[in-house]
Protein backbone atom coordinates (compact mmCIF):
# COMPACT_ATOMS: atom_id res chain seq x y z
CA UNK A 1 0.00 0.00 0.00
CA UNK A 2 1.28 3.50 -0.70
CA UNK A 3 1.58 6.38 1.67
CA UNK A 4 -0.65 8.22 -0.03
CA UNK A 5 -3.05 4.93 0.36
CA UNK A 6 -1.93 4.66 4.15
CA UNK A 7 -2.98 9.15 4.00
CA UNK A 8 -6.10 8.45 2.71
CA UNK A 9 -7.09 6.06 5.30
CA UNK A 10 -6.34 7.68 8.27
CA UNK A 11 -8.27 10.98 6.70
CA UNK A 12 -11.22 9.33 6.05
CA UNK A 13 -11.10 7.80 9.63
CA UNK A 14 -10.77 11.20 11.15
CA UNK A 15 -13.27 12.92 9.10
CA UNK A 16 -15.41 10.82 9.96
CA UNK A 17 -14.79 11.17 13.47
CA UNK A 18 -14.98 14.78 13.38
CA UNK A 19 -18.15 14.29 11.48
CA UNK A 20 -20.30 16.41 9.44
CA UNK A 21 -19.01 19.88 7.52
CA UNK A 22 -16.75 20.25 10.20
CA UNK A 23 -15.19 16.90 8.38
CA UNK A 24 -15.48 17.71 4.71
CA UNK A 25 -13.92 21.20 5.89
CA UNK A 26 -10.97 19.56 6.11
CA UNK A 27 -10.75 17.79 2.96
CA UNK A 28 -7.15 17.67 1.52
CA UNK A 29 -6.71 18.18 -2.14
CA UNK A 30 -3.96 15.51 -2.14
CA UNK A 31 -4.48 12.60 -5.09
CA UNK A 32 -6.90 10.70 -2.85
CA UNK A 33 -9.57 13.00 -1.91
CA UNK A 34 -9.94 14.97 -5.09
CA UNK A 35 -12.30 18.18 -4.77
CA UNK A 36 -15.58 17.43 -6.79
CA UNK A 37 -18.02 18.65 -5.24
CA UNK A 38 -20.96 15.91 -3.93
CA UNK A 39 -23.24 16.34 -6.71
CA UNK A 40 -24.14 19.59 -4.94
CA UNK A 41 -26.62 17.68 -3.11
CA UNK A 42 -25.08 17.16 0.12
CA UNK A 43 -23.25 19.92 1.91
CA UNK A 44 -21.67 17.40 4.44
CA UNK A 45 -21.51 14.22 2.31
CA UNK A 46 -17.36 13.88 1.16
CA UNK A 47 -16.28 13.76 -2.32
CA UNK A 48 -15.05 11.36 -5.19
CA UNK A 49 -13.12 9.16 -3.04
CA UNK A 50 -10.50 7.09 -5.41
CA UNK A 51 -9.03 4.02 -3.79
CA UNK A 52 -6.96 1.59 -5.11
CA UNK A 53 -8.28 -1.83 -5.74
CA UNK A 54 -6.78 -5.72 -6.94
CA UNK A 55 -8.63 -7.73 -8.26
CA UNK A 56 -8.47 -11.22 -9.48
CA UNK A 57 -10.70 -11.43 -12.97
CA UNK A 58 -10.44 -15.08 -14.72
CA UNK A 59 -7.20 -15.43 -13.17
CA UNK A 60 -5.28 -12.72 -14.42
CA UNK A 61 -4.19 -9.79 -10.96
CA UNK A 62 -5.54 -6.60 -12.04
CA UNK A 63 -4.21 -3.17 -10.09
CA UNK A 64 -6.59 -0.26 -10.63
CA UNK A 65 -7.57 2.89 -9.13
CA UNK A 66 -11.11 3.22 -8.83
CA UNK A 67 -13.97 5.69 -7.33
CA UNK A 68 -15.22 3.93 -4.73
CA UNK A 69 -19.00 3.90 -6.29
CA UNK A 70 -17.42 1.55 -9.15
CA UNK A 71 -19.77 -1.59 -9.53
CA UNK A 72 -18.05 -4.34 -10.07
CA UNK A 73 -19.63 -4.56 -13.63
CA UNK A 74 -18.52 -0.80 -14.68
CA UNK A 75 -15.53 -2.02 -13.76
CA UNK A 76 -15.09 -5.27 -15.93
CA UNK A 77 -16.59 -3.24 -18.80
CA UNK A 78 -14.93 0.53 -18.60
CA UNK A 79 -12.31 -0.43 -17.06
CA UNK A 80 -10.60 -3.77 -18.09
CA UNK A 81 -12.95 -4.06 -21.26
CA UNK A 82 -14.87 -7.21 -20.49
CA UNK A 83 -17.84 -6.04 -22.32
CA UNK A 84 -19.31 -9.49 -22.24
CA UNK A 85 -21.61 -9.35 -19.09
CA UNK A 86 -23.97 -6.80 -19.54
CA UNK A 87 -25.94 -3.73 -18.06
CA UNK A 88 -29.77 -4.51 -18.46
CA UNK A 89 -31.56 -2.74 -15.53
CA UNK A 90 -28.82 -2.19 -13.31
CA UNK A 91 -30.93 -3.16 -10.10
CA UNK A 92 -30.16 -6.56 -9.42
CA UNK A 93 -33.81 -7.48 -11.45
CA UNK A 94 -32.57 -8.66 -14.65
CA UNK A 95 -29.75 -11.20 -14.44
CA UNK A 96 -27.70 -9.79 -17.53
CA UNK A 97 -24.61 -8.67 -15.22
CA UNK A 98 -24.12 -12.14 -13.57
CA UNK A 99 -20.61 -13.24 -13.05
CA UNK A 100 -19.19 -15.80 -10.73
CA UNK A 101 -17.48 -14.60 -7.56
CA UNK A 102 -15.71 -17.54 -5.53
CA UNK A 103 -17.69 -19.85 -7.66
CA UNK A 104 -21.15 -17.82 -6.60
CA UNK A 105 -23.22 -16.37 -8.97
CA UNK A 106 -23.43 -12.78 -8.33
CA UNK A 107 -24.76 -9.75 -9.90
CA UNK A 108 -21.84 -7.65 -10.86
CA UNK A 109 -24.34 -4.71 -10.63
CA UNK A 110 -24.88 -4.98 -6.94
CA UNK A 111 -21.39 -5.54 -5.98
CA UNK A 112 -18.68 -2.60 -5.07
CA UNK A 113 -16.04 -3.57 -6.66
CA UNK A 114 -13.86 -2.32 -3.86
CA UNK A 115 -16.00 -5.76 -2.10
CA UNK A 116 -14.29 -8.02 -5.16
CA UNK A 117 -10.85 -7.36 -3.50
CA UNK A 118 -9.96 -10.55 -2.43
CA UNK A 119 -12.16 -12.86 -4.02
CA UNK A 120 -11.75 -14.66 -7.67
CA UNK A 121 -13.97 -13.14 -10.21
CA UNK A 122 -15.00 -15.38 -13.25
CA UNK A 123 -16.58 -13.20 -16.24
CA UNK A 124 -18.35 -15.36 -19.42
CA UNK A 125 -14.79 -14.30 -21.44
CA UNK A 126 -13.00 -16.45 -18.87
CA UNK A 127 -15.73 -19.79 -18.94
CA UNK A 128 -14.01 -21.34 -21.28
CA UNK A 129 -10.23 -21.80 -22.83
CA UNK A 130 -9.82 -19.67 -25.83
CA UNK A 131 -9.82 -22.74 -28.45
CA UNK A 132 -13.03 -24.58 -26.92
CA UNK A 133 -16.58 -23.40 -25.55
CA UNK A 134 -17.98 -24.55 -22.56
CA UNK A 135 -20.17 -27.17 -22.98
CA UNK A 136 -22.96 -24.52 -21.40
CA UNK A 137 -21.79 -22.22 -24.48
CA UNK A 138 -22.08 -24.78 -26.93
CA UNK A 139 -25.70 -26.04 -25.47
CA UNK A 140 -26.75 -22.70 -25.77
CA UNK A 141 -25.69 -22.74 -29.88
CA UNK A 142 -27.25 -25.83 -30.19
CA UNK A 143 -30.41 -25.23 -28.59
CA UNK A 144 -31.28 -21.79 -29.94
CA UNK A 145 -31.46 -20.48 -26.22
CA UNK A 146 -31.22 -17.16 -27.25
CA UNK A 147 -32.35 -14.60 -30.13
CA UNK A 148 -31.05 -10.81 -29.95
CA UNK A 149 -28.49 -12.30 -27.07
CA UNK A 150 -27.71 -9.61 -24.52
CA UNK A 151 -29.19 -11.87 -22.05
CA UNK A 152 -26.76 -14.78 -22.65
CA UNK A 153 -23.75 -14.00 -21.05
CA UNK A 154 -25.89 -14.01 -17.73
CA UNK A 155 -28.17 -16.84 -18.59
CA UNK A 156 -24.89 -18.76 -19.22
CA UNK A 157 -23.29 -18.23 -16.14
CA UNK A 158 -26.55 -18.81 -14.31
CA UNK A 159 -26.95 -21.58 -16.34
CA UNK A 160 -23.45 -23.36 -15.24
CA UNK A 161 -24.23 -21.99 -11.64
CA UNK A 162 -27.81 -23.95 -11.98
CA UNK A 163 -25.66 -27.41 -12.38
CA UNK A 164 -22.82 -26.94 -9.96
CA UNK A 165 -25.33 -26.05 -7.28
CA UNK A 166 -27.20 -28.99 -7.99
CA UNK A 167 -30.79 -27.32 -8.55
CA UNK A 168 -31.35 -28.59 -12.32
CA UNK A 169 -32.76 -31.58 -11.46
CA UNK A 170 -36.21 -30.87 -13.56
CA UNK A 171 -37.55 -28.92 -16.02
CA UNK A 172 -38.82 -27.24 -13.02
CA UNK A 173 -36.43 -26.31 -11.06
CA UNK A 174 -34.54 -25.51 -13.63
CA UNK A 175 -36.93 -22.83 -14.18
CA UNK A 176 -37.18 -21.87 -10.20
CA UNK A 177 -33.57 -21.39 -10.39
CA UNK A 178 -32.95 -19.69 -13.40
CA UNK A 179 -35.85 -17.12 -12.47
CA UNK A 180 -33.32 -14.47 -11.86
CA UNK A 181 -32.44 -14.06 -15.21
CA UNK A 182 -34.97 -12.57 -17.80
CA UNK A 183 -35.35 -12.25 -21.69
CA UNK A 184 -37.05 -10.43 -23.24
CA UNK A 185 -37.19 -12.48 -26.61
CA UNK A 186 -38.33 -15.05 -24.37
CA UNK A 187 -36.01 -17.84 -25.47
CA UNK A 188 -37.74 -19.63 -21.98
CA UNK A 189 -37.99 -23.24 -23.61
CA UNK A 190 -34.48 -23.17 -25.17
CA UNK A 191 -32.96 -21.81 -22.09
CA UNK A 192 -33.74 -24.71 -20.13
CA UNK A 193 -33.22 -27.34 -22.98
CA UNK A 194 -29.71 -26.18 -22.98
CA UNK A 195 -29.08 -26.16 -19.41
CA UNK A 196 -30.60 -29.46 -19.65
CA UNK A 197 -28.17 -30.54 -22.25
CA UNK A 198 -25.51 -29.15 -20.42
CA UNK A 199 -26.15 -30.28 -17.34
CA UNK A 200 -25.55 -34.21 -18.68
CA UNK A 201 -22.30 -33.27 -20.22
CA UNK A 202 -21.55 -31.30 -16.82
CA UNK A 203 -22.17 -34.75 -15.67
CA UNK A 204 -24.62 -32.13 -12.81
CA UNK B 1 -24.81 7.90 -6.73
CA UNK B 2 -23.60 10.17 -4.12
CA UNK B 3 -19.41 9.56 -2.90
CA UNK B 4 -18.93 8.02 0.03
CA UNK B 5 -16.01 6.69 1.92
CA UNK B 6 -15.52 2.63 1.76
CA UNK B 7 -13.34 1.07 4.05
CA UNK B 8 -13.45 -3.07 5.59
CA UNK B 9 -13.99 -3.41 8.96
CA UNK B 10 -12.19 -6.93 10.47
CA UNK B 11 -13.97 -7.36 13.48
CA UNK B 12 -17.56 -6.78 14.74
CA UNK B 13 -16.30 -4.77 17.85
CA UNK B 14 -14.16 -2.69 15.58
CA UNK B 15 -16.80 -1.99 13.17
CA UNK B 16 -19.40 -0.89 15.88
CA UNK B 17 -16.39 1.21 16.70
CA UNK B 18 -16.13 2.77 13.78
CA UNK B 19 -19.90 3.95 13.32
CA UNK B 20 -21.00 7.60 13.23
CA UNK B 21 -23.59 9.71 11.60
CA UNK B 22 -23.89 8.93 8.22
CA UNK B 23 -22.29 5.41 8.07
CA UNK B 24 -23.86 1.97 7.47
CA UNK B 25 -23.05 -1.18 7.47
CA UNK B 26 -22.45 -2.82 4.12
CA UNK B 27 -23.00 -7.00 3.92
CA UNK B 28 -24.66 -8.41 0.62
CA UNK B 29 -25.23 -4.95 -1.04
CA UNK B 30 -28.18 -6.21 -2.52
CA UNK B 31 -30.56 -3.66 -0.71
CA UNK B 32 -27.80 -0.92 0.02
CA UNK B 33 -26.59 -0.63 -3.49
CA UNK B 34 -29.50 -0.29 -5.12
CA UNK B 35 -31.21 2.27 -3.07
CA UNK B 36 -28.09 4.54 -3.32
CA UNK B 37 -28.26 4.43 -7.11
CA UNK B 38 -31.93 5.58 -6.61
CA UNK B 39 -30.21 8.08 -4.40
CA UNK B 40 -33.23 6.79 -1.98
CA UNK B 41 -30.25 6.26 1.25
CA UNK B 42 -27.13 8.59 0.82
CA UNK B 43 -24.90 7.25 3.20
CA UNK B 44 -21.60 9.21 3.51
CA UNK B 45 -19.49 6.06 4.47
CA UNK B 46 -19.75 2.50 4.11
CA UNK B 47 -18.45 -0.23 6.30
CA UNK B 48 -17.83 -3.51 4.85
CA UNK B 49 -18.60 -6.28 7.44
CA UNK B 50 -19.23 -8.45 4.94
CA UNK B 51 -15.81 -10.60 5.24
CA UNK B 52 -15.85 -10.21 9.48
CA UNK B 53 -13.69 -12.72 11.33
CA UNK B 54 -12.92 -14.87 8.37
CA UNK B 55 -16.68 -16.14 8.75
CA UNK B 56 -17.03 -15.78 12.52
CA UNK B 57 -21.00 -14.96 11.84
CA UNK B 58 -21.45 -17.37 8.77
CA UNK B 59 -22.67 -20.38 10.66
CA UNK B 60 -26.03 -22.67 11.27
CA UNK B 61 -25.72 -24.22 14.69
CA UNK B 62 -28.51 -26.92 16.43
CA UNK B 63 -27.93 -27.40 19.82
CA UNK B 64 -30.49 -29.77 20.34
CA UNK B 65 -33.82 -28.02 19.94
CA UNK B 66 -31.91 -24.47 19.54
CA UNK B 67 -30.96 -23.16 16.69
CA UNK B 68 -28.81 -20.44 16.35
CA UNK B 69 -27.83 -18.50 13.05
CA UNK B 70 -25.06 -16.29 12.25
CA UNK B 71 -25.86 -12.76 10.89
CA UNK B 72 -24.01 -12.66 7.69
CA UNK B 73 -25.08 -16.38 6.53
CA UNK B 74 -26.25 -16.27 3.14
CA UNK B 75 -29.67 -16.48 2.24
CA UNK B 76 -28.97 -19.40 -0.05
CA UNK B 77 -26.83 -21.55 2.43
CA UNK B 78 -29.63 -21.03 5.24
CA UNK B 79 -32.00 -22.09 2.34
CA UNK B 80 -30.15 -25.22 1.42
CA UNK B 81 -28.91 -26.55 4.74
CA UNK B 82 -30.70 -30.09 4.58
CA UNK B 83 -30.64 -30.12 9.06
CA UNK B 84 -32.88 -26.46 8.71
CA UNK B 85 -34.91 -28.43 5.54
CA UNK B 86 -35.76 -31.06 7.54
CA UNK B 87 -36.25 -29.72 11.05
CA UNK B 88 -38.08 -26.24 10.34
CA UNK B 89 -38.48 -26.29 6.66
CA UNK B 90 -40.80 -22.81 6.94
CA UNK B 91 -37.37 -20.95 7.41
CA UNK B 92 -35.89 -22.71 4.31
CA UNK B 93 -39.37 -22.42 2.16
CA UNK B 94 -39.74 -18.85 3.03
CA UNK B 95 -35.67 -18.16 2.12
CA UNK B 96 -35.81 -20.01 -1.47
CA UNK B 97 -39.64 -18.46 -2.51
CA UNK B 98 -37.68 -15.33 -2.07
CA UNK B 99 -35.51 -13.05 -4.56
CA UNK B 100 -33.81 -14.92 -7.11
CA UNK B 101 -30.37 -17.46 -7.21
CA UNK B 102 -28.39 -14.36 -7.51
CA UNK B 103 -29.57 -12.19 -4.91
CA UNK B 104 -29.66 -15.05 -2.02
CA UNK B 105 -26.12 -16.11 -3.17
CA UNK B 106 -25.09 -11.98 -2.35
CA UNK B 107 -27.69 -10.99 0.41
CA UNK B 108 -27.01 -11.77 4.29
CA UNK B 109 -30.05 -12.16 6.57
CA UNK B 110 -29.51 -10.02 8.82
CA UNK B 111 -29.29 -7.96 5.70
CA UNK B 112 -32.66 -9.78 4.20
CA UNK B 113 -34.62 -9.00 7.34
CA UNK B 114 -33.58 -4.60 7.00
CA UNK B 115 -34.83 -4.47 3.48
CA UNK B 116 -36.43 -1.68 2.63
CA UNK B 117 -39.79 -1.76 1.23
CA UNK B 118 -40.71 -1.87 -2.52
CA UNK B 119 -43.00 1.11 -2.07
CA UNK B 120 -42.68 3.28 -5.63
CA UNK B 121 -43.36 6.46 -3.84
CA UNK B 122 -40.83 5.55 -1.27
CA UNK B 123 -38.05 4.17 -4.29
CA UNK B 124 -38.82 6.90 -6.70
CA UNK B 125 -37.07 10.47 -5.81
CA UNK B 126 -39.15 12.30 -8.24
CA UNK B 127 -42.37 11.88 -5.68
CA UNK B 128 -41.63 14.79 -3.21
CA UNK B 129 -44.78 12.73 -0.98
CA UNK B 130 -42.87 10.51 1.26
CA UNK B 131 -43.06 10.80 4.81
CA UNK B 132 -40.55 7.44 5.11
CA UNK B 133 -37.99 8.95 3.01
CA UNK B 134 -38.64 12.62 3.63
CA UNK B 135 -40.59 12.56 7.17
CA UNK B 136 -43.93 14.93 6.86
CA UNK B 137 -43.43 15.38 2.97
CA UNK B 138 -46.88 13.53 2.85
CA UNK B 139 -47.45 10.01 1.38
CA UNK B 140 -48.00 9.72 -2.15
CA UNK B 141 -49.91 6.05 -1.77
CA UNK B 142 -52.69 7.37 0.32
CA UNK B 143 -53.02 10.63 -2.04
CA UNK B 144 -54.16 9.15 -4.94
CA UNK B 145 -51.67 6.77 -5.53
CA UNK B 146 -51.42 2.97 -6.64
CA UNK B 147 -52.08 1.55 -3.99
CA UNK B 148 -53.07 -2.72 -5.54
CA UNK B 149 -49.60 -3.69 -3.36
CA UNK B 150 -49.79 -1.82 -0.12
CA UNK B 151 -50.58 -3.38 3.33
CA UNK B 152 -53.83 -3.90 4.95
CA UNK B 153 -52.71 -4.37 8.73
CA UNK B 154 -50.72 -2.09 10.74
CA UNK B 155 -51.23 0.96 8.42
CA UNK B 156 -51.56 4.53 9.37
CA UNK B 157 -52.72 8.23 7.98
CA UNK B 158 -48.98 8.64 7.26
CA UNK B 159 -47.57 5.31 5.19
CA UNK B 160 -48.89 2.10 4.23
CA UNK B 161 -45.97 0.59 2.50
CA UNK B 162 -45.94 -2.79 2.89
CA UNK B 163 -43.07 -4.75 4.53
CA UNK B 164 -41.46 -6.51 1.90
CA UNK B 165 -39.78 -9.77 3.12
CA UNK B 166 -40.46 -13.26 3.54
CA UNK B 167 -37.62 -14.70 6.60
CA UNK B 168 -38.73 -12.14 8.51
CA UNK B 169 -42.40 -13.75 8.68
CA UNK B 170 -40.79 -17.38 9.47
CA UNK B 171 -38.78 -15.93 12.33
CA UNK B 172 -41.78 -14.26 14.37
CA UNK B 173 -43.58 -16.92 13.94
CA UNK B 174 -40.89 -18.66 15.66
CA UNK B 175 -40.11 -16.55 18.31
CA UNK B 176 -36.60 -15.69 17.33
CA UNK B 177 -34.29 -13.37 19.44
CA UNK B 178 -31.85 -11.27 17.50
CA UNK B 179 -28.69 -10.93 19.21
CA UNK B 180 -27.28 -7.40 18.59
CA UNK B 181 -23.66 -5.93 19.19
CA UNK B 182 -24.39 -2.17 19.94
CA UNK B 183 -21.46 0.63 21.05
CA UNK B 184 -22.80 -0.08 24.68
CA UNK B 185 -21.97 -3.71 24.24
CA UNK B 186 -24.03 -6.97 23.66
CA UNK B 187 -28.21 -7.24 24.32
CA UNK B 188 -31.11 -8.74 22.90
CA UNK B 189 -34.23 -8.16 21.22
CA UNK B 190 -36.68 -10.08 20.28
CA UNK B 191 -37.09 -10.42 16.47
CA UNK B 192 -41.13 -9.21 17.27
CA UNK B 193 -39.91 -6.36 19.01
CA UNK B 194 -37.48 -5.22 16.04
CA UNK B 195 -39.46 -3.51 13.76
CA UNK B 196 -41.88 -0.48 14.63
CA UNK B 197 -45.22 0.23 13.39
CA UNK B 198 -45.25 3.47 11.20
CA UNK B 199 -47.51 5.21 12.87
CA UNK B 200 -47.12 9.15 12.94
CA UNK B 201 -42.63 8.09 12.18
CA UNK B 202 -42.76 5.67 9.38
CA UNK B 203 -39.49 6.92 8.93
CA UNK B 204 -38.20 4.92 11.71
CA UNK B 205 -38.66 1.46 10.99
CA UNK B 206 -36.27 -0.69 13.58
CA UNK B 207 -35.86 -0.01 17.20
CA UNK B 208 -31.97 0.16 16.15
CA UNK B 209 -29.82 2.47 16.91
CA UNK B 210 -26.64 4.17 15.07
CA UNK B 211 -23.75 1.45 15.21
CA UNK B 212 -26.16 -1.67 15.91
CA UNK B 213 -24.99 -4.31 14.22
CA UNK B 214 -26.73 -7.34 14.09
CA UNK B 215 -24.12 -10.62 14.99
CA UNK B 216 -26.92 -13.74 15.13
CA UNK B 217 -30.53 -14.75 14.94
CA UNK B 218 -31.25 -17.37 17.93
CA UNK B 219 -34.52 -19.72 18.43
CA UNK B 220 -34.95 -21.52 21.29
CA UNK B 221 -37.61 -23.94 20.52
CA UNK B 222 -36.77 -24.13 16.28
CA UNK B 223 -38.23 -28.19 16.10
CA UNK B 224 -41.31 -27.44 13.66
CA UNK B 225 -40.57 -29.90 11.20
CA UNK B 226 -44.54 -29.11 9.94
CA UNK B 227 -44.13 -26.24 8.81
CA UNK B 228 -44.05 -24.44 5.95
CA UNK B 229 -44.40 -21.14 3.78
CA UNK B 230 -47.00 -20.31 1.32
CA UNK B 231 -46.36 -17.47 -1.09
CA UNK B 232 -48.71 -15.89 -3.34
CA UNK B 233 -48.11 -13.90 -5.99
CA UNK B 234 -48.53 -12.30 -9.74
CA UNK B 235 -45.44 -14.70 -10.66
CA UNK B 236 -44.80 -17.74 -10.24
CA UNK B 237 -41.20 -16.89 -8.92
CA UNK B 238 -38.72 -14.25 -7.97
CA UNK B 239 -41.23 -11.94 -7.12
CA UNK B 240 -42.96 -10.26 -3.83
CA UNK B 241 -45.58 -11.39 -1.60
CA UNK B 242 -48.96 -10.39 -2.49
CA UNK B 243 -49.97 -12.28 0.50
CA UNK B 244 -47.70 -15.07 2.28
CA UNK B 245 -48.31 -17.18 5.84
CA UNK B 246 -45.50 -18.59 7.95
CA UNK B 247 -47.29 -21.64 9.68
CA UNK B 248 -45.92 -23.80 12.51
CA UNK B 249 -47.59 -26.77 13.78
CA UNK B 250 -48.06 -28.98 16.86
CA UNK B 251 -50.75 -31.70 17.05
CA UNK B 252 -51.82 -34.05 19.43
CA UNK B 253 -54.57 -36.09 17.64
CA UNK B 254 -56.94 -33.99 16.23
CA UNK B 255 -56.42 -30.87 18.05
CA UNK B 256 -53.68 -28.13 18.03
CA UNK B 257 -51.14 -28.05 20.78
CA UNK B 258 -49.06 -25.21 19.18
CA UNK B 259 -49.50 -23.12 15.64
CA UNK B 260 -47.43 -20.26 15.11
CA UNK B 261 -48.70 -18.09 12.19
CA UNK B 262 -46.41 -14.85 10.54
CA UNK B 263 -48.18 -13.20 7.83
CA UNK B 264 -46.66 -11.47 4.91
CA UNK B 265 -47.10 -9.07 1.73
CA UNK B 266 -50.05 -7.93 3.75
CA UNK B 267 -48.32 -5.57 6.81
CA UNK B 268 -46.42 -2.91 7.30
CA UNK B 269 -43.83 -5.24 9.30
CA UNK B 270 -43.26 -8.61 10.35
CA UNK B 271 -46.85 -9.30 11.24
CA UNK B 272 -47.42 -12.34 13.93
CA UNK B 273 -50.93 -13.46 13.73
CA UNK B 274 -51.31 -13.81 17.72
CA UNK B 275 -54.77 -13.39 18.41
CA UNK B 276 -56.09 -15.88 15.58
CA UNK B 277 -53.10 -18.63 16.73
CA UNK B 278 -54.94 -18.57 19.90
CA UNK B 279 -58.35 -18.92 18.70
CA UNK B 280 -56.72 -21.81 17.34
CA UNK B 281 -55.23 -23.17 20.36
CA UNK B 282 -56.36 -26.39 22.05
CA UNK B 283 -59.02 -26.67 19.32
CA UNK B 284 -59.29 -28.90 16.07
CA UNK B 285 -58.07 -27.15 12.75
CA UNK B 286 -61.55 -27.20 11.16
CA UNK B 287 -63.17 -25.30 8.69
CA UNK B 288 -65.08 -23.14 10.76
CA UNK B 289 -61.96 -22.98 13.40
CA UNK B 290 -60.00 -21.57 10.42
CA UNK B 291 -62.51 -19.22 9.14
CA UNK B 292 -62.95 -17.82 12.73
CA UNK B 293 -58.77 -17.55 12.59
CA UNK B 294 -59.21 -15.99 9.36
CA UNK B 295 -61.51 -13.09 10.53
CA UNK B 296 -59.62 -12.30 13.70
CA UNK B 297 -56.24 -11.98 11.96
CA UNK B 298 -57.11 -9.74 9.46
CA UNK B 299 -60.54 -7.79 11.82
CA UNK B 300 -57.92 -5.11 11.85
CA UNK B 301 -57.58 -4.00 8.48
CA UNK B 302 -57.57 -1.06 6.55
CA UNK B 303 -58.01 -1.15 2.65
CA UNK B 304 -58.18 0.95 -0.26
CA UNK B 305 -60.23 0.76 -3.09
CA UNK B 306 -56.86 -1.53 -5.12
CA UNK B 307 -55.96 -3.35 -2.50
CA UNK B 308 -58.98 -4.32 -0.43
CA UNK B 309 -58.89 -8.36 -2.48
CA UNK B 310 -55.42 -8.79 0.33
CA UNK B 311 -58.12 -9.44 2.94
CA UNK B 312 -60.06 -12.37 1.17
CA UNK B 313 -56.48 -13.27 -0.46
CA UNK B 314 -54.80 -12.86 2.82
CA UNK B 315 -57.37 -14.87 4.19
CA UNK B 316 -57.65 -17.78 1.93
CA UNK B 317 -53.50 -17.89 1.96
CA UNK B 318 -53.33 -18.14 5.80
CA UNK B 319 -55.74 -20.86 5.90
CA UNK B 320 -54.48 -23.50 3.37
CA UNK B 321 -50.91 -23.38 4.78
CA UNK B 322 -52.32 -24.19 8.20
CA UNK B 323 -54.37 -26.92 6.24
CA UNK B 324 -51.34 -27.81 4.18
CA UNK B 325 -49.10 -27.90 6.92
CA UNK B 326 -51.17 -30.24 8.96
CA UNK B 327 -51.15 -32.22 6.44
CA UNK B 328 -47.20 -32.37 6.54
CA UNK B 329 -45.55 -35.45 8.60
CA UNK B 330 -44.97 -34.38 12.10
Amino acid sequence: MSDDHDRFDNFSRRTLMKGGAAGAAMLPMGARAQSMSAGGASATGPSVQRIEVSLDINGQRRDLTIDTRSTLLDVLRHELELTGSKKGCDHGQCGACTVHVDGQRTLSCLTLAAQAEGTKVVTIEGLSDEDNLHPMQRAFVENDAFQCGYCTPGQIMSGVACITEGHAGSDAEIREYMSGNLCRCAAYPNIVAAVKQARTEMGG
Amino acid sequence: MRPFYYERAETAVGAVASSGPGTHYLAGGTTMVDLMKLDVQRPTRLVDISGLEGGRYDFIRWDGDALRIGALTTMAKLADDEQVRRRAPVLSDALWLAASPQIRNMARISGNVLQRTRCPYFRDTSYAQCNKRVPGSGCAALDGGVTRHHAVLGTSDQCIATYPGDFAQALIALDAVVEILSPDGPRSVRFADMHVLPGGKPDRETMLKEGDLIVAFSIEDAAFPRSKYLKVRDRESYAYALASAATALRMEGDTVADVRLGLGGVATVPWRAKEAEASLRGGPLDESALERAAQIAFAGATTTEENAFKVDLGKRTMVRALLETARMEG
